[in-house]
């Protein structure tokens, strides 16, 4: 067994010529976090959406919300990303079809990843977001419609500040979930972090090198994330509830 | 929109994608699911394990494993299992490993890491009196463990295991990245062969789709009848 350990490979210039190695794994993290960034964007605010929708005394508005989470949680995210990629252009009208083909990288890959990861996480966020609001004694929603609220404001004032902020820790792994998700991207082109660890392995034959960095990578990176949040989860707590575990879910 | 609508060229592909592609990723879903299981457990024994030592390495691992992505662990074993099978069988080059045996072994040892922290929060929610119980009678820890602990653990944790299943099954979707012929890259080769993109991953999404339904319909059901009345 040999194999030809070379950790001064970081240090050197990178086949892109745009610096060193190491600068090109690091330009992957940016990639990775904006990616990631705008998709959480989306995936909030859809997600939001969707998940209440799910928990109104609207019949129809249930079913679409829960048609919408069915349709995005069995379909493997390696094919939305297809989808979104390869088969969005075709079937829109021609003009914007060909307005997005003529898209120059890396925005052709950019955007379709961002919002396949958007839609997708979405998903996944109502599944939070309702079993948030589901979580909170129904008096609470009986209390603000007492008091004269309509549905909205019972929503917006009383119903979503505290449902948010239970449900603080799974959006906390969502995120994360979203990060490592964002690898998928590298399918359609889109040279994020593990796309550039692969295309530093084929380039230099520094293959653990190359994969142990990008692992330390996404190690710290998970890491900075969850340390923030829990400081952010001990601010935001809601004084008086036990902190909530939940069930454990499946799930990556 | 459905106008240029190839309906032949799924057709003419069922049999490739079926025969070969959809039995490699059912294959590789059920060999991952069982070993997986199994290393998933003994993962999770280890945690809950009372030896310092134990506890922090499977802790470690499953931590590890589930802060990076899939497609990351792929590529990692794709390269590592030559080199970790020359060091086995003591030889001096790399082993070369085919792809079905190197999918197989990266899916179990990532999804254990998942498959653990099920079964650990499945140990957990057995009452001690019953492992005291096991000890009172006579029983050692693997008797126990074996005779009263798991089988409810098991019992109880059934429907999050199979959910896991299905997501473990949409996953071996990323053998792509290996050029592997899965159900999906069995579906590509034909797309780009015949220029038929839009068709072939409409319907791959949609056989997807149905599978995975169909499958989280049973667990909902499952779930609805081992319920215990009552409670939650």
């Amino acid at each position: 067994m040999k194999y030809n350990w070379n950790w001064g490979i970081f240090w050197q210039p990178a086949a892109d010529g745009s610096g060193t190695w190491l600068h090109y794994l690091l330009v992957g993290v940016v990639w990775t976090l904006a990616t990631a960034l705008a998709a959480w964007v989306i995936a909030l605010a859809v997600g939001s959406v969707i998940g209440v929708m799910r928990t109104t005394p609207n019949r129809w508005a249930v079913r679409f919300g829960n048609g919408y989470v069915e349709l995005f949680r069995n379909v493997p995210l390696l094919v939305q990303m297809f989808l979104w990629f390869f088969v969005l252009p075709e079937v829109v009208p021609q003009a914007l079809g060909d307005w997005i083909k003529q898209m120059p990288p890396p925005w052709s890959a950019y955007f379709p990843a961002v919002l396949c990861l958007g839609f997708y996480t979405a998903a996944r966020v109502a599944e939070q977001v309702r079993a948030g609001i589901q979580s909170l004694p129904r008096g609470q929603m009986m209390a603000a419609t007492a008091v004269g609220f309509t549905l909205a404001q019972a929503y917006r004032h009383v119903v979503l500040p505290q449902a948010y902020r239970i449900i603080l820790p799974p959006l906390t792994s969502e995120f994360l979930n979203i990060i490592k998700n964002s690898s998928v991207a590298l399918t359609i082109g889109l040279l994020e972090l593990t796309a550039r660890a692969r295309s530093m392995q084929e380039f230099t034959f520094q293959v653990f090198e190359a994969f142990t960095a990008a692992t330390i990578l996404y190690l710290l990176l998970n890491i900075v994330i969850v340390f923030g949040m829990r400081w952010v989860e001990k601010r935001l707590a809601v004084p008086g509830l036990i902190a909530v575990g939940g069930a454990p879910q499946a799930g990556h | 929109m459905l106008a240029g609508f190839d309906w032949d060229v799924i057709q003419r592909s069922l049999p490739y994608l079926f025969k070969e592609g959809m039995t490699f990723t059912l294959t590789l879903t059920a060999l991952a699911m069982f070993f997986g299981i199994i290393f998933g457990t003994l993962l999770a024994m280890m945690r809950l394990s009372s030896f310092k030592a134990l506890s922090l390495v499977a802790g470690a691992y499953v931590n590890l494993m589930r802060s990076v992505p899939l497609v990351l662990v792929i590529f990692w074993f794709y390269f590592l299992v030559p080199y970790i099978g020359a060091w086995i069988l003591q030889q001096n080059e790399p082993v070369k490993v085919g792809a079905f045996l190197s999918s197989v072994i990266t899916f179990t040892m990532f999804e254990a890491a998942y498959y653990c922290e099920i079964m650990r929060a499945g140990i957990q929610s057995i009452p001690r009196g019953q492992v005291w119980a096991g000890y009172a009678l006579g029983l050692n820890y693997w008797q126990t463990m074996g005779n009263v602990v798991l089988p409810q653990a098991f019992r109880n944790m059934m429907p999050v295991l199979l959910t896991q299943t299905i997501i473990l099954f949409q996953d071996t979707s990323l053998v792509y990245v290996l050029s592997i012929t899965d159900f999906l890259g069995a579906a590509s080769k034909v797309a780009q062969r015949d220029g038929r993109l839009v068709e072939m991953y409409l319907f791959v999404a949609v056989v997807y789709f149905i599978i995975s339904y169909f499958l989280s319909y049973l667990v909902k059901r499952l779930q609805a009848r081992i319920a215990v009345p009552g409670k939650l």
